[in-house]
C-alpha cells in the first residue's frame, strides 16, 4: 500500500450554538449563571485514510458536514475530538483569492496571496511568471485589481493556488469558476493531477456525476455521520439511494421490467449512430399487459433538452397485441441524445411502465447550421 | 520562539507588513511622506502649545526634545496596541478561509507599528540635531528599552486580539485604560512636577519607566528614571519578572484561543 497522506481518526466536530450570541461582555456574564448553548454536532466519528495519488471524493449535500469536514482537513477547524494526521504540504481550494485586495496591483496581491498559501517570497518570484501565464493576465499585472473583472481576478486567485504545487490538495466542487475556455484549463489541470502519482486530492461535491468521473474512491457523509467508504461509483450509488430513493428504485428496476426497446436504422440493423435525415426506427415489445393502453417515446438531448414527444393515443393509434415499432426521422443537429419510454393506461399518469434510460444515439448533421433541429428556412435579399 | 520563524512565517510577515504599508497612505497625494510629515506637524503643535501657552516643561533641559520623544513613544504603544488588538478581526477572511499562521498576524501588527515608530525617530533626530541636543554614551542602551516597549505592547496584543475576538467590548473599555494610562503618564509634564511621595508609585507603570529611560539616554541625563525613586529590585526586577510572565501568560491564552477563531469569527 502507497503512503497515507492524510489520515482521519474518529474525528468529530461540534459548535456550540448560544441561544443569544455572547458577543460582548454583559451579555456574557449574564449567560454565565444560564449556560444557554446547544452543542451542535456536526460531523460524529469520522474515520478514514488517503493514500498518496488517490483521487478521494466526499460526497453529501449541503448542510451533510462535508464542508466542515474539508475545514477540518484544511486546518481552519481543530476537531472537537479525535485526531487528523497531514502528512505533505497542503493547499486548500476552498476559496481562491484570500486576502486579495483591491488597492493593490496584481503583482502585489500574487505575493501576498501566495504568502497567505505557504510560498516563500522566493518561490513566489521563481513562479511568478508561470503564475501570469497560467491567468493570462500579463498585461494586467501592474494595474489595480480593483481595474479587473470578476473573471480575470478569479483566474489570477486560481493561477497562485494551482502553483502553489503543494502535494495535497483539497478542492470544493464550487470552484467551477471563471468562462467556459478558463473553466477546461483548469479541467486539464486537475486531469493532470490525477495522473501525476505523488499528488493527493480531497475532492469535495454534491455532484455524484463528477465525483463518479474524477474519484478512485470516496465516502458518503449524511447528517454528520460517514455512511459510506469505497469505490467512487458505489459511493454515487449510495448517495443516491439517500437523497433520491425514487430513482434509484427505478433504475434497478428498469433493468428487471418485462419490457425491451432497440434502435435501427434504415436497414434494420441495430446501431447508436445516425446521421441527420437517417430514418431510425424503434421496435418495442412487451409482456402482454391489460393495463397497457398506450405507449410513448420522448427524445431529450444529453442537456437534458426535451427535443420530441408523442405516444399512440396522441397519433390516434390503436394498440394491437405486445409490440410495435415507431419509425422517425433524424432531423436533428449534432449530438447526443437519449430516449424515454412510457407505457401508460388510461391517462399519462397512469404509468404501468416508465423507462428513464432507453436507448441512446448519436447524430452527426452537417456543418452548415446549429440547434436542436433543422428548420425549412428561407433568405431574402 | 525560534522554531516559529519559519521560511513561510518570515515571508508572510514581510508580506502582511509590506501591504500594510502600501494600503496606509494609498490614495493620498504625498504617499509616504505623510509617514513623516504626519509626527512632524503633530511635533509642532505640541511644541507650540508646551513652549509658549503652557509651559509646563520649563525647568527641564531640551524640553521639546524630551516632550516629543514622549510622545512618539506612547503613540507607539496606543496604535501598536490597538493594531494588534484588532489584527485577527481585521484578517477575519484569511482566518475563516484559509491555514494560516495566526501569530503572524500580530506580529505583522506589531512590526507595522515599529515601521511607523522608525520614522517618528528619525523626526525626533531631526529636531534634536536642530535644538542642539548633546547625545550621550548612555544611548547604546536605547534598544533595551525600545525591544522592552514592542514586547509589551505584543504581549497585550496577543492578549486583547484573542479575547477581542469573543467580547468587541474589549474595545472601548481599552480605549478607556489607555486614556487613564495617558494622564498617569509623565508624558506631557515632566516628572519634577510629580510630589515626591507619588514618584515611586507612578514609576511602578512599565510605560512611564520606559519612557523616562528612554529620555535619560536619549535627551538629558536630568530625567527622573524609575531606578531613580524605585528600589532595584522593583525598578529592574519585578519590570522583567512581570514582562517574561505576561508575554508567556498570553501566548499561552492566544495559542488557546486560535484553534477556534476561525469558528467563532
Amino acid at each position: 500500500m502507497s503512503n497515507v497522506r492524510i489520515k482521519v481518526d474518529h474525528v468529530s466536530k461540534s459548535f456550540k450554538l448560544p441561544h443569544e450570541r455572547t458577543n460582548s461582555l454583559k451579555q456574557a456574564l449574564l449567560a454565565l449563571n444560564r449556560r444557554s448553548f446547544e452543542k451542535f454536532k456536526v460531523l460524529e466519528d469520522v474515520s478514514f485514510e488517503v493514500h498518496e495519488g488517490e483521487f478521494f471524493g466526499i460526497l453529501g449535500r449541503n448542510g451533510s458536514g462535508k464542508s466542515t469536514l474539508l475545514k477540518l482537513l484544511a486546518e481552519i477547524y481543530a476537531p472537537s475530538s479525535g485526531k487528523i494526521q497531514i502528512d505533505g504540504t497542503l493547499t486548500p481550494f476552498i476559496e481562491v483569492g484570500v486576502g486579495f485586495n483591491d488597492e493593490l496591483t496584481g503583482r502585489e496581491n500574487v505575493f501576498l496571496n501566495g504568502a497567505i498559501l505557504g510560498l516563500t517570497t522566493k518561490e513566489i518570484e521563481q513562479k511568478y511568471s508561470e503564475i501570469v501565464a497560467f491567468a493570462e493576465l500579463e498585461r494586467f499585472m501592474d494595474q489595480k485589481l480593483k481595474n479587473y473583472s470578476s473573471g480575470m481576478r478569479v483566474r489570477l486567485a486560481f493561477s497562485v493556488a494551482i502553483q502553489a504545487h503543494n502535494k495535497i490538495l483539497l478542492i470544493d466542487e464550487v470552484l467551477a469558476v471563471g468562462d467556459e475556455r478558463f473553466q477546461d484549463k483548469c479541467l486539464k489541470i486537475f486531469s493532470q493531477i490525477k495522473k501525476d502519482p505523488t499528488k493527493t486530492v480531497v475532492f469535495v461535491s454534491h455532484d455524484m456525476g463528477a465525483v463518479q468521473r474524477f474519484c478512485d474512491r470516496a465516502i458518503v457523509v449524511h447528517d454528520g455521520k460517514m455512511v459510506f467508504i469505497g469505490d467512487a461509483t458505489d459511493a454515487a450509488l449510495e448517495y443516491k439511494k439517500l437523497n433520491f430513493p425514487e430513482t434509484v428504485i427505478n433504475e434497478r428496476d428498469e433493468a428487471k421490467m418485462p419490457v425491451h426497446a432497440r434502435l435501427c436504422n434504415q436497414k434494420g440493423k441495430p446501431t447508436t449512430v445516425f446521421n441527420f435525415g437517417e430514418q431510425a426506427t424503434m421496435h418495442i415489445k412487451w409482456k402482454p399487459d391489460q393495463r397497457i393502453k398506450n405507449v410513448g417515446v420522448a427524445l431529450f438531448r444529453d442537456d437534458d433538452t426535451y427535443v420530441f414527444g408523442s405516444n399512440t393515443i396522441l397519433d390516434k393509434i390503436t394498440i394491437k397485441g405486445d409490440e410495435l415499432d415507431y419509425t422517425f426521422q433524424m432531423d436533428l443537429g449534432t449530438g447526443q441524445y437519449y430516449t424515454r419510454i412510457g407505457f401508460f393506461g388510461d391517462t399519462d399518469a397512469d404509468k404501468v411502465y416508465f423507462i428513464n434510460n432507453g436507448p441512446q444515439f448519436s447524430v452527426a448533421a452537417p456543418v452548415q447550421w446549429q440547434g436542436v433541429t433543422y428548420i425549412e428556412h428561407d433568405w431574402r435579399v | 520562539m525560534l522554531a516559529f520563524l519559519t521560511p513561510q512565517n518570515k515571508s508572510l510577515l514581510r508580506q502582511l507588513v509590506i501591504t500594510d504599508f502600501k494600503l496606509r497612505y494609498q490614495g493620498s497625494v504625498l504617499g509616504y511622506f505623510w509617514s513623516l510629515l504626519k509626527p512632524l506637524l503633530l511635533f509642532g503643535v505640541l511644541y507650540g502649545v508646551f513652549t509658549y501657552v503652557l509651559p509646563l516643561g520649563k525647568g527641564v533641559p531640551h524640553y521639546p526634545a524630551y516632550l516629543l520623544l514622549g510622545v512618539v513613544l506612547w503613540n507607539f504603544f496606543v496604535e501598536a496596541t490597538n493594531m494588534g488588538m484588532g489584527s485577527i478581526i481585521g484578517r477575519g477572511d484569511m482566518v475563516r478561509k484559509v491555514k494560516i499562521s495566526k501569530p503572524s498576524i500580530v506580529i505583522a501588527s506589531i512590526l507595522s507599528a515599529c515601521v511607523n515608530l522608525g520614522f517618528n525617530l528619525i523626526v525626533v533626530g531631526f529636531f534634536m540635531i536642530i535644538t542642539g541636543v548633546q547625545i550621550q554614551p548612555v544611548v547604546v542602551f536605547l534598544p533595551v528599552i525600545l525591544i522592552e516597549l514592542v514586547a509589551l505592547a505584543l504581549a497585550l496584543s496577543f492578549f486583547l486580539s484573542a479575547l477581542y475576538v469573543r467580547f468587541r467590548d474589549i474595545a472601548p473599555i481599552w480605549e478607556v485604560v489607555l486614556q487613564v494610562m495617558f494622564y498617569a503618564t509623565p508624558i506631557i509634564y515632566p516628572m519634577t512636577l510629580v510630589p515626591v511621595r507619588l514618584r515611586g508609585f507612578l514609576m511602578l507603570n512599565p510605560i512611564a519607566q520606559i519612557v523616562q529611560d528612554a529620555r535619560e539616554m536619549l535627551v538629558t541625563p536630568a530625567t527622573i528614571t524609575a531606578h531613580e525613586v524605585l528600589p532595584f529590585w522593583l525598578s529592574v526586577i519585578v519590570p522583567c519578572v512581570v514582562l517574561g510572565l505576561l508575554t508567556v501568560a498570553s501566548v499561552l491564552f492566544f495559542k488557546k484561543s486560535a484553534k477556534s477563531f476561525a469558528e467563532n469569527l
